[in-house]
């Protein structure tokens, strides 16, 4: 009880920050920077409700984040269509094609899985390069709008386009939340845990990967579409596995699997980022290796650490209270889930 | 005859696993399967509970054809199944293990999820009741809140029971139940097999510890080499030459 | 007609770089259950090795590609030990994203070292030869026939000898190998070892044709992805006839298609594949 009054707690104050940042932190640059690490947050918990909690980890992701930045882009340039509309329509098409994707791809298990979902980034991303007429191609798309007004609201500062994005990052949390914590996160952690097992206790598996997949796109394509809103500028390389790559870090150093992993995960490393900025195109050349060696030293991520540690001491207390020598090491099976 | 096989055969390739079984499972009693190691029982297993196709024959639940129903329908319709290695979450606590078990009986969507509505919150009392009663069933109430990874082996068994068991199932099949579990924790586990085929649910086990076998079956099919070389009661099958010869004669087999 | 058979031939050479690439993959897959996303690396690094020795240190074609095929073989043992020894019990999860770690860090160091550019790859077989009425550059012959010399010395090292034995062993039953005696961590040293030579060998012959960039273990790895699935994830005549009729499906296409997405068609057949049998095509028996 009392723990999850403390992660309330925390959860609160970290809500509260986030809200009084442009308060505090009036400098436009940092407030860009902030915006930008909240919409990876939100392609991050996409990621993370498909691979941390259902155990299927997709490398199309940074596809259907570009799925997402282009259409926006496409609909309001090229189609002239009203910005929400077409930012509602984004969001859709890219999960209807996801959803197309996830009919044939979650049929097939582990590396085929991998495989198969990594081709269709590539395709996505091939596709974005070549269709020039389209997508500008190498060229890039400009020229994206930002996003309209809602009534009286307008949307073309920093700051307001800070707490649009804050709003999208908290309503993609909330629905997180209340998903992960219900019978249907249940069912996804079953299936990440044997989806053999949770055939036999008789759940739907084909079903509900399918929701899991389509609802991660979603998610995923959110966040594209707004950062085509927000730069207003598309390359294909957004689509390209480096994205994907920064996805998988954000996630693993945060913790896959947990519910604060994509803030943490995002934060810690945009801002170490900045740091070596200096490095820019090279900077592969550090967090490839860190990204090979916390997957092999240390899967778990931050929060995925201290909560490990956290059940390792309430295991500890309990046995020591009720007097009892716990047998067996939890050290043993540390690594499988990861 | 709650389940019944017919002619029921699966081939891989070039090798026959199961060749032309023909088995019932009487409900309510406890009905086991024998035999020497790669004599096809787990394979028999997974064909029945619909983890692999039949190359030919016939599955029949309930008077029905399940024969080409998937997995998950059939313990829907109340086959339930434990395995060998119990796959259970290592990370999670006991109670949270069981409470999925109870899922499939259950309609709650996404929606329902997101938006938290009153069918959600039935649901999950429901299914917390449910794994609450099933592991005060096999015994495990004081475990309930303790890491997989801590329990014993036999506690873990106890847990997958409990699994299985908040399935609402008519028939389980338990998979070497007392695999890996010391002469008194097996005792335990047979006195808890008994106890759910006199609440009703009718059993049939894999096993190759035979005086466990002996002991609780009521009726026992012998299988070598993917055939039936035997039916019938612990006494018959005891005093049985042909099965005596499989398990002593003819070659090792690994 | 001979526009035809013009075309098969390119599909010939397209096919033979695949099926060399697709080898290395197949091979280690065989033994480790690994789909090694890091190979495209590999491939990239043996095309930058061997124009370095060229250039740089002024060495004849071949003995560059021999000095590649021996550095980058090693390196793919250098993998091996560092990165997938380690995880060999972890989530297959944690292989793929430790191989993805490592595919970019090359990719960045090979810009780093080299610059981004395009570069091409001077060769001894530029000339244009006449054969059976039909012109083409030395080089892609020199493609065909080292292919087909190098698998028939594969063929031969597996079946024949013992190292090759036991690497066929370890592929059928990592275990049973393990209990007969055979060193497995041997035999998976040898086995990275062979496989970043043939994609060493493999870049160095198409560089001439295809150039040199820091990106151009991509295209190459996902087709070859595509061409182990087509033909048995493990099986060596699977990655070579997979080889050769996405080589060959790729000429075609881009002739009668459209050159601009014929890459796709590799990717259009693994969906195909895929959608039909979810588990590959050729399910080794005991495998489900």
């Amino acid at each position: 009880m009392i723990a999850v009054l403390k992660q309330k707690k925390i959860a609160a104050l970290a809500i509260l920050f986030a809200l009084a940042f442009p308060l505090l932190i009036p400098n436009n640059y940092y407030l860009h920077m902030m915006t930008l690490s909240f919409i990876w947050m939100i392609a991050v918990y996409g990621l993370n409700l498909l691979a941390g909690y259902t155990g299927y980890l997709s490398l199309a992701h940074a596809g259907f984040f570009a799925i997402g930045a282009y259409t926006l882009a496409i609909l309001t340039v090229k189609a002239g269509l009203n910005f929400w509309l077409a930012f509602f329509l984004s969001c859709v098409i890219s999960s209807f094609i996801g959803f197309l994707v996830g009919l044939v791809a979650l049929r097939t298990k582990e590396h085929f899985f991998a495989i198969y979902t990594l081709c269709v980034g590539y395709i996505i991303y091939l596709v974005i390069d070549k269709w020039d007429s389209l997508t500008g191609g190498v060229r890039g798309f400009i020229g994206i709008p930002s996003p309209a007004n809602i009534g009286p609201i307008s949307f073309q500062t920093p700051v307001s386009q800070y707490y649009l994005v804050l709003f999208f990052l908290l309503l993609v949390v909330f629905v997180m939340y209340r998903i992960v914590y219900s019978l249907t996160g249940r069912t996804y952690i079953a299936i990440r845990n044997s989806e053999e097992l949770a055939l036999t206790i008789g759940i739907s598996t084909m079903k509900d990967k399918l929701v899991s997949f389509v609802l991660s796109i979603f998610f995923t394509s959110l966040a594209g579409a707004l950062y085509a809103s927000f730069i207003r500028f598309l390359g294909p390389d957004i689509g390209y596995i480096s994205v994907m790559f920064d996805l998988l870090i954000f996630l693993l150093v945060g913790g896959i699997g947990t519910m604060s992993g994509p803030v943490v995960g995002t934060l810690l490393m945009t801002s170490i980022s900045q740091q070596l900025q200096f490095l820019q195109d090279y900077r592969m050349l550090i967090f490839g290796p860190i990204l090979t060696l916390l997957v092999i030293f240390y899967p778990r991520g931050v929060v995925g650490g201290v909560i490990h540690w956290k059940t390792k001491r309430t295991e500890n207390n309990r046995d020591s209270r009720v007097g009892k020598i716990s047998s067996h090491s939890s050290n043993e099976k540390q690594v499988k889930e990861g | 005859m709650l389940l019944e096989t017919k002619n029921l055969t699966k081939r891989f390739g070039g090798l026959i696993a199961v060749n032309n079984v023909n088995f019932s499972i009487e409900r309510g009693k406890i009905n086991a399967i024998i035999g020497p190691n790669g004599a096809g029982k787990s394979t028999f297993f997974n064909l029945i509970s619909g983890f692999h196709k039949p190359t030919a024959g016939q599955i029949i639940f309930k008077g029905e054809d399940i024969t080409h129903l998937p997995a998950n329908k059939r313990a829907k319709l109340g086959i339930a199944r434990t395995f060998q290695t119990t796959h259970l979450f290592e990370q999670s606590t006991v109670l949270d293990n069981v409470i999925i078990g109870h899922r499939l009986r259950t309609s709650s969507t996404l929606f329902d999820a997101i938006f938290r509505t009153k069918r959600l919150k039935r649901e999950e009392a429901q299914c917390k009741e449910k794994a609450m009663e099933v592991l005060e069933f096999v015994g495990l109430t004081d475990a309930a809140h303790k890491i997989v990874a801590n329990i014993s082996q036999e506690e873990k068994k106890r847990a997958a029971f409990a699994l299985a068991l908040a399935t609402d199932p008519e028939v389980i099949l338990l998979d070497e139940p007392a695999a890996g579990v010391n002469p008194d924790e097996t005792e335990g586990l047979e006195e808890l097999i008994v106890k759910m085929a006199e609440y009703g649910i009718t059993v049939c086990l894999i096993e190759h510890k035979m005086q466990m076998i002996m002991k609780i079956a009521h009726k026992i099919m012998v299988l070598n080499y993917g055939e039936k070389i035997a039916e019938g009661t612990p006494e018959e099958i005891k005093n049985n030459e042909i099965v005596i010869q499989a398990y002593l004669g003819g070659s090792a087999i690994a | 007609m001979e526009f035809f058979i013009q075309q098969l031939l390119n599909g010939l050479t397209v096919g033979s770089v695949y099926s060399l690439v697709a080898l290395g993959l197949t091979l280690v897959y065989g033994i480790l259950h690994i789909p090694n996303f890091a190979h495209g690396a590999l491939y990239m690094m043996g095309g930058y090795v061997t124009l370095t020795m060229m250039s740089k240190s002024g060495l004849p074609y071949w003995l560059a590609i021999v000095i590649s095929m021996i550095v980058i073989g090693t390196l793919g043992v250098l993998l091996e030990r560092l990165v997938f020894y380690p995880l060999r019990d972890a989530p297959p999860l944690h292989d793929k994203i430790a191989a993805i770690g490592i595919l970019l860090f090359l990719e960045a160091f090979a810009q780093f070292v080299w610059g981004a550019d395009y570069q091409t790859m001077p060769t001894p077989y530029g000339k244009v030869v006449n054969l059976f009425g039909l012109t083409l550059t030395a080089q892609r012959l020199l493609i065909i026939t080292s292919t087909i010399a190098i698998m028939v010395l594969l063929y031969f090292f597996l079946k024949k000898t013992f190292i090759g034995a036991t690497i066929i062993a370890m592929s059928q039953n990592r275990e049973g190998a393990n209990l007969v005696g055979i060193n497995i961590n041997k035999v998976a040293m040898m086995t990275f070892m062979i496989s970043g030579s043939l994609a060493a060998l493999a870049a160095s012959l198409a560089s001439p044709i295809n150039l040199v960039f820091p990106g151009m273990g991509h295209l190459v790895i996902l087709k070859a992805f595509v061409i182990i699935i087509l033909g048995g994830m493990g099986s060596v005549p699977g990655a070579i006839i997979g080889g050769y009729i996405l080589g060959f499906s790729e000429s075609l296409g881009a002739t009668y298609i459209s050159n601009d997405y014929k890459d796709i068609i590799a990717f259009v057949i693994l969906v195909i594949i895929l959608t039909i049998k979810p588990t590959g095509l050729f399910v080794r028996r005991g495998q489900s």
